[in-house]
This record gives structure tokens, sequence and C-alpha cells, in this order.
């Protein structure tokens, strides 16, 4: 989230597209409950008349997989009827940026597709320059080849018509929509949209992302309090292991992870940190010297130096995809020995899963490490396997619940909260903080006795816990936020400060490249100071009134609560909605009130020091029009890989950058429905946490599918009913679910029906049942690779499995 | 509902003994006081979704016997969904894994091992597949030159959106020390 849940309260109108927030986030709605009080406008987006929906001032359906479309036409409504927030577009968007002669797009192709590798040339769609090194702008965006007439041109083509027969949504609905919505474009006005996986599940899920920031930008409703674009994260701490770099093409803090070309740190920074020759641009990953190198000396310690490139070489290069998919398909192929699953259970969680069963089953060894069996601990003894013909070795390690240890978690806000331990695990479980020790202790000591393939990486880690059983979780914090490796001056405008060895850097604006400091996380550097754990803090005071509640916990980064918050005041630093002042400058003292603002300079006017708003961009201007999607500089249209329809804005089906697997298939005879997965309140993701307690259990104890009433009567199912769902990938068994919450779309004259369900189920647990995931595609976003689970051709049959 | 006649009598009782007390200006029953009296409490965060919303556990002999709502936490006020209220049969369930298991290849069942010979053999299988199957250096097809990639191909790391920062941390810093480029977890699903 840009912004915050308490913070949803500002908004005057809340867009919930893709997200159900009522009932998977329902203490949020707390939050929506109370800017409904305050006069503002609910609006739901959803496929299903969810309870969100039920809440809404408006509700619009929606065919799953086509958001580019919706939200495209909002983007073409507010700026045909000039709804736009002119001053924010101008100064801090690149709206008024010039783009290249070589830039084109056509027929849903944009420029410069190698049709072999169905890859672009990204460098094709890059600024025009002046002579200063500069893109060219023209801020009265008249210019055919400035971003504002590029996007304007765009997004014409998605005109009302054009959008409600692609999306199906009633044209009155999508005009009420477009109209509230847009309203937010003015200075005084507040406008948030929320969304979840029916944005990200998608072979266009990070276009579907950048038309949520496109629209917001264009409105001006990107860093004021009340607005932004607010991914509503799923699991408790996915925030941290996101920010953490669990993920195969980052290191912690968004850093990027080396690619086999980047072959010295020298070469690693070259790549990876942006320039500008704009002074008036902040360039903030202008930093990346200093961060990555205070992670390599956080990792290595005093083998760490200058002459070796703080053990640079030590990291792993990657060349090519590590994605969860193509592991799993490596995995498949027997390319892989082994497996850890620290508190993730593929078996049901991702796509295809009755191939993700088999595929760890070529393995050799396989360690999970979870509160329950889980599907993927007891795969070898699934329905209808023989565990005699599995040979992989399981490991099954019990793990400490979250009342068992101590330690942060960074909830969707992005703030870190401290837990206590309550009670000494059960048994013999340990947290997975003790099971990760004991995995490096003993690997090291096998390395140092036995040596083996390049030992140094694991040999010369540095891992300095204390001298307990268990590692000291605050050690680990503390080395998270990073401290001084010796004595040092540093000088911080007109003042000198002077740090010890030993010290606690107290933010990351102190970070050095000379290996003075070290940061295990550099976003994180300001979360254990020499002030102590400031995410345990519990001060309950909101002096500005907006719940921004600047002690309670600690947020990254630098505590800043709403990111971007330049962008909520004019150039001269007057905060352009006066009714709510996020920050505000004070000339007099000349410094910045109310949130800690993206950096200290003074406003944007200022000719010496000023800065733009979006720092973390070398440009310094949010993009409306961008420089590093795989998939195109704007968001376009595409047809979900499965689909009933034929794409009604290019010939171009489906993402061209997008390689299409060999189980998918659009054959609408076969399989003529629209089938999409959802969540419900009482469980959670795959189920282990949830399907093991009676409470829950008792609540929602099987697996269902929902379906419409026109479709119920057309099979002839009633509620109750076993029925059987097939996709090209599989088939599942599920209770039948007859509401009036579903209903057909009209796709090009004709009824398509929808067919919905859970994923939460599975073969392990108090309460079990078909996977949902058994039926969904392993095709994934361009950018991301999150596979499309939300939209899907699929058949229903009345009888359960014998069907 | 899942009330006994038995448990709803008592819960009268306790409702009217807790009027008969508030009319002697003292604490009412459902005073957080009295309901927790003796009872030693900590805060907590939820496990389940992203909302971060707080919770006290009190726990008696060390063991839970109650959590709830933080009322003073900001977000959820002391308010919880069904999940959030949930918590508490985690803590005491009996379906918990409470003891290391192992299953051999070709085995129907699990066996019960102590943590030092699982985590003896767990590290000896990595070290094996990290030795096997570690690439110093790569030949790239594109320029025909050899880069130096130090990484591990043989075995893959998940997880995990639902360990703490400092466990994720460990978890990446651990990774990428063995080589590990395996690495994903939740957030690409």
């Amino acid at each position: 989230m840009t912004n915050h849940w308490i913070d949803l309260k500002n908004s005057d109108a809340i867009l919930a597209i893709g997200c159900n927030p009522a009932e998977n986030h329902p203490v949020s709605f707390k939050w929506i409950e109370k800017a409904l009080e305050s006069g503002a406008t609910l609006i739901s987006v959803d496929p299903r008349y969810t309870r969100t929906s039920s809440k809404a001032d408006i509700y619009a359906q929606i065919r799953p997989g086509t958001d580019i479309a919706f939200l495209g036409g909002m983007i073409n409504y507010a700026l045909q009827h000039d709804l736009i927030h002119k001053e924010y577009v101008r100064d801090y968007t690149n709206a008024t940026f010039i783009v290249s002669e070589q830039f084109d797009f056509r027929d849903g192709m944009f420029c410069s597709f190698d049709d072999r590798e169905k890859t672009y040339d990204l460098n094709s769609w890059a600024y025009a320059t002046g002579p200063d090194g500069n893109p060219k702008r023209d801020r009265g965006m008249d210019d055919p080849r400035c971003v504002y007439q590029l996007m304007k041109n765009h997004y014409k083509r998605y005109d009302v018509d054009m959008v409600c027969a692609i999306t199906g949504t009633r044209k009155e609905d999508y005009l009420n929509v477009a109209k509230s919505f847009c309203g937010t474009g003015r200075a005084d006005k507040s406008g948030t949209i929320l969304y979840a996986m029916g944005i990200t599940q998608s072979t266009h899920g990070s276009q579907n992302v950048r038309a949520v920031a496109l629209l917001q930008m264009l409105l001006g409703n990107i860093g004021i309090a009340g607005g932004g674009v607010n991914a509503l994260r799923g699991e408790s701490n996915v925030q941290g292991s996101t920010d953490y770099g669990l993920l195969f093409h980052i290191l912690p803090g968004y850093l990027k992870s080396p690619e086999f070309d980047n072959v010295s740190l020298s070469g690693y920074v070259e790549k990876w940190t942006p320039k500008t020759k704009d002074p008036k641009s902040a360039n903030w990953w202008g930093n990346t010297p200093k961060y990555i190198t205070s992670l390599l000396k956080a990792w290595y310690g005093d083998h760490a130096t200058k002459e070796n490139g703080f053990c640079y070489d030590y990291l792993p290069k990657r060349s090519g995809n590590y994605g969860y998919v193509k592991i799993m398909e490596k995995m498949g192929k027997g390319e892989l020995e082994g497996l850890v699953c620290m508190g993730m259970n593929p078996a049901v969680g991702g796509p295809d899963s009755g191939k993700a069963r088999e595929a760890l089953g070529r393995l050799t060894w396989l360690v999970t490490a979870d509160l329950w069996e889980t599907e993927t601990s007891i795969f070898w003894k699934r329905p209808g396997v023989d565990p005699k013909t599995i040979r992989t070795e399981v490991f099954m390690l019990p793990a400490a619940s979250s009342i068992e240890k101590e330690g942060s978690i960074s909830n969707s806000g992005r703030w870190a909260q401290w837990r206590y331990a309550a009670v000494k695990p059960v048994g013999d479980a340990r947290s997975d903080l003790h099971i990760i020790d004991e995995f490096y202790t003993r690997i090291k000591a096998l390395y140092l006795k036995q040596g083996g393939a390049f030992p140094e990486p694991i040999t010369r880690l540095a891992w300095n816990y204390g001298s307990g059983q268990e590692p000291d979780v605050h050690l680990v914090a503390k080395e998270i936020n990073g401290y001084f490796t010796k004595d040092t001056t540093i000088k911080d405008k007109d003042k000198l400060l002077t740090f010890r060895k030993g010290d606690q850097v107290p933010m990351f604006k102190y970070l050095q490249d000379d290996g003075s400091t070290t940061s295990g996380c550099w976003i994180y550097c300001g979360s254990y100071t020499g002030e102590g754990n400031q995410m345990a803090r519990r001060d309950t005071s909101d002096p500005t009134g907006l719940g921004l509640f600047p002690k309670w916990s600690w947020c990254w980064p630098v505590n800043r609560r709403i990111i971007y918050n330049r962008a909520s005041v004019n150039p001269a630093g007057e905060p352009f909605n006066p009714k709510r002042p996020l920050i505000a400058w004070d000339s007099l003292e000349k410094k910045w009130k109310g949130d800690v603002p993206d950096g200290p300079w003074p406003p944007m006017k200022d000719d010496k020091e000023g800065k733009y708003p979006f720092i973390m961009l070398p440009e310094g201007h949010g993009r409306l029009y961008a420089l590093d999607m795989k998939d195109g500089p704007f968001p376009e249209h595409y047809e979900p890989v499965e689909s009933p329809a034929r794409n009604l804005l290019s010939r171009v089906q489906t993402n061209p950058v997008v390689k299409l697997p060999k189980n998918v298939s659009s054959d609408t005879a076969r399989f003529p429905y629209i089938g999409t997965t959802y969540r419900v309140t009482e469980h959670w993701q795959a189920g282990a946490m949830t399907r093991s307690l009676p409470w829950l259990v008792e609540l929602v104890p099987d697996m269902f599918v929902e379906l419409s009433e026109t479709l119920a009567r057309h099979k002839g199912i009633r509620q109750g009913d076993k029925v059987k769902v097939t996709t090209e990938r599989g088939s599942i068994e599920a209770v039948a679910l007859v509401t009036s919450r579903l209903k057909p779309f009209n796709v090009g004259g004709k009824q398509v029906e929808q067919v919905g369900m859970p994923w939460h189920f599975g073969y392990a647990g108090l309460a079990t049942g078909d996977s949902g995931n058994v039926l969904t595609p392993t095709v994934g976003c361009a950018n991301t690779g999150i596979p499309e689970f939300k939209a899907f051709l699929c058949s229903i049959e009345k009888g359960g499995k014998a069907a | 509902m899942g009330i006994s006649r038995r448990q709803f009598l008592q819960g009268g009782a306790l409702a009217t003994a807790g009027i008969a007390l508030a009319g002697k200006g003292e604490a009412s029953v459902d005073s957080p006081e009295m309901r927790t009296k003796g009872l030693k409490s900590s805060t907590t965060i939820c496990p389940f979704c992203s909302v971060g919303c707080g919770l006290l556990v009190h726990t008696k002999n060390g063991r839970v016997v109650n959590t709830e709502g933080d009322p003073e936490h900001p977000i959820n006020q002391g308010a919880l969904c069904p999940k959030g209220s949930a918590l508490f049969q985690i803590a005491n369930s009996e379906n918990r894994l409470r003891k290391v298991k192992y299953r051999a290849p070709g085995s129907d069942r699990w066996e019960e091992k102590s943590w030092d010979w699982a985590l003896d053999r767990i590290a000896q299988r990595m070290k094996e597949t990290r030795d096997k199957s570690f690439r110093k250096s790569e030949l790239n097809k594109k320029d025909n030159k050899e880069y130096l990639v130090n990484r591990t191909d043989g075995m893959a790391f998940f997880g995990g959106a639902g360990l703490d920062n400092e466990e994720c941390y460990l978890w990446t810093k651990f990774a990428r020390a063995m080589g590990v480029g395996n690495l994903e977890h939740q957030a690409r699903l």
C-alpha cells in the first residue's frame, strides 16, 4: 500500500476492484465504514456480488480478466471530460515528456517486437532527450509526441460502448462508476483504489496495477491522505517476506539480485544504479552502492573488504527465470533434488496442483516446517497414490506458532509490528529462526570439516546471534537495521554527527558505500536504533488527526506513513487539499510539518534545493508512460489466455509477450464457462492454518462451487448437489452452491455463465476437499509470472466425480 | 449454536451476579480486570491476513487461556474477524505437530525422530545436493563467454509469508550463501 489501513477513513471515494475487503480483510471495513459515515462513496467492481458489493453505493459487474478495458475506459473518461488534476499531472507526472520518434503502437502491438523471442526492444520506447541530456518536455502538453497526447490517443479507443462490450458491465453502472470516481480529480477530493489478487493474478497483472496507477496519477490521488494505490495483501507478513527478498529476482530492500553479466560489484552498481542529469531529481536509487555495500558488509563482516568487492562474488548470479512456475516445471522434469518449504504448501497453493504433486515425487528429499501436516508434507500418501512408488525422503519439522516466538511482521500498510512469545512452543516445536539457524550451523560445520564446492560463502558468512541455544532475535533485528563498523563522522547539512563503532545507524541516509556501515535491509534502517526497538512502540497519539499514529510501531521507509507525500502539496509546499493536509512547508521555520516527508529538501519550487516528488524514479516524475515494462509503456487490453471472447480492441488476442503452455484451451464447446477462484472469510490461503481449527471448520466445512441460478437450472443442479468441474488440467468434485451473487456475462451478445470457487481445500487437516488449483493454468503475468488463477475456462456437470 | 442449557443457565447466573456487583459500584464481571485477574498478558499481531490487527494473549501456568482483540490497537480497536478470533485454537490445538517426523523413501508411514538426527541428515542432504549441482561458471550462448555464477541449481527454497521479518532475513541470507537461486514464496502466487 502507498497508504495504510486507517487512512481509508480519509477517502471521498473508494474503488474496490479485484478485491473483497469485507470478506478477506474484514477489519479494514471498519475504516471503509468510517469513510462512508462521512459521506464517501464505495464502489465495488467484481465478477461476483460480494459482501463488499452489498455495502457499496455502486456495484459494477466485470468479466474476469478485463480490468484494463475497465480502467482504460475510466482513464479515457477522465481525459475526455477533462476531470484530471491538471497541476498535478503537468508538474508531477511524465505527461509533459516527449517520447522518441521510434515509439509506435498499432492494432494491439507496440513497436519493435521480436516474434521469435516474444519480446519487445524496450530501448525503442525511450524519451526524446535534449542537448542537456534530459528528456524533452512540453509543459503545454500539446506536442503530439508528448506522453499526455499519446495517452489520450491510446485510450480514446476505450469508449464506454467498447468497454462495456468487453467487460460485460451494464452501461449505466459503468457510467456511474466513471462519473463518481473521476470526480476525485479535484484538489479538494481524495479517491483510493483498493485491489488484491483479482488484479494481479492475470497474464497482464502488472499492467492491471499500472492502469490503477495511471488513473490515480491523472486524478492527483497518489501521495495524499485518502488516496493511493493500495494492494490489500493476503498474508500477515507477505509484505515483509517481499521486503526481505524471498524472490529470485531481488535481494533485501528491493535491490536487484545480481545477473550473470554483472561480473563485479562495480559492474553491478553500474548496471543497477539509475542516473540523472537533472539536479531537481532526487533519484533515490542513486544510493544503490551504499545499500548493496551495507548489505554485503552485514553478510560477510570483516571478510568483506573494498579490495575483494565486499565479497560480491559470493552471491549467486542468475541467468534467466527462477520463478515459482519455472521451478515447478524443473522439478517435474526431475531436475531438482531437494526442496525446503518454510510454511508454504505448493501442493495446494500453486497452479495446476495435480502436476505440482507429481513433481514433488521427483525430488530426492523434501523438508517442510509447519504447524500442521500439510498436503505438501503428506503428498506421498495422498488419495489415489501408492506410497511405495514414491522415493522422496521427507522430513516434517514442527514449527512454533506466532505466539510462541518473538519478532516483527509487516502489514500491508508497511507497519512493522513487534510480537512477543506468550508461551513456549508446543511439544518439540521450534521457531523458524531456530530451525534456519540449525540448518546453517550444521552445514557450516560440515563444510569446515569436509570441504566441498566453494565453501567460503558459507564458512565466511557473518552469523553472530548470541551464545544461547537459539539465535537472539534482537541481534538479528539490530543487524537488519545496521550499525557502524568504525568510528565515523558524518556531515548532515550544517551539523557534524559522530558515531562510535557499533552504534546503530539512525536512518538510511547515513548508510555508506565504503564498508563503514552495515544494513541487512536498508528500507528497515531506522527500525531498531540507539533509542531501541521502534517496532515495539505503542504510543496511541495521532497529532494530525489523519490516523497516521506516528509512534505506534514503525513503518518503512523512515516511518513515513504515506509514501510520495510530496505530491500532496503544490510546488510551493502548500497542501492541495487544505481540509486534509498531510505535509506542509513551514516557510518561517524552514521545515516540513505533518507526516515524514519524502526527503528533507524544501518544496519543488525552491531553485537551489527543491526536488520532484516521485523520488524513486530517475526523472522524478510519476510514469504515465513506463520505460521498463516488458509488455508496453501503456496498459493495453488483451484477453485472458483462456477466454470465451475475441479481443474487440485489436487483432492481438492475448498478451503477446506471454508464451502459452500446452495445457490451456479456449475450446468453448468443451469448456463453455468462465472459472474463477476466490477466498472466504473463514479460511486462509492453502487452508492448513484454518482447516485444522474446529471453530472455522464448523463455519465452512466443505469445498464448494458457486454457480448462478440460471446455470443451475440449465444443468439441473440443485443446492447441495455434488458436481464435477473440469478444465484442460483436471477435474474436481465439490458441493454446489447456487446463488444470485453470480450472474452470466454478456459476451458479444451471448450470455456466458461463470463458476466460482474457493481454493482453500485439500486432503490434509480436519476439513478436506478437492483443491480449486487442480483446475488453474500455469501461465503467468508477463512481468512477474503470477499465474492467471482468476480467469480460465471450465465445464460443470451434476453428479460429482462419477459424472 | 453450540451452547448447552447448563452453560446458558451459568451465563445467566453470572450476568445476574454482574448486575448485583455493578450495583455496589464495583467492577462488573465483563470488566477486563476481573475476567483476566491473575493471568499473564502479552500483545501479539494476528497471523492471518495483512491488516495487522492487535490481540491480547492471556496465559496461566504456561498455557494460553484466552485471546481477544487488543482494544488499544489503533487499527482494529479490539475488533477481530472469525479467523483472528480463532487464534486461541491454534495455541491449544491437538492437531499441532509436536514431534519431528521422517518418512523414508517408499515407506507408507511417518517415523518419529529427534531434532539432532533429522537436522544432521538434512544438513548432509543439502550439502550433497549443493556439492553435486554447484555451478562455478556458465557459458552464455549469446556471446559465447564464460561467466562466474556461483550458483546451486539442484535445490529450491520456498517460503515464507508466514515467517517473521527476522526469520525471512535469515532465510534469505542463508539461501544466498548456499548459492540457491531457486528462492521463491507466496508473493509470486
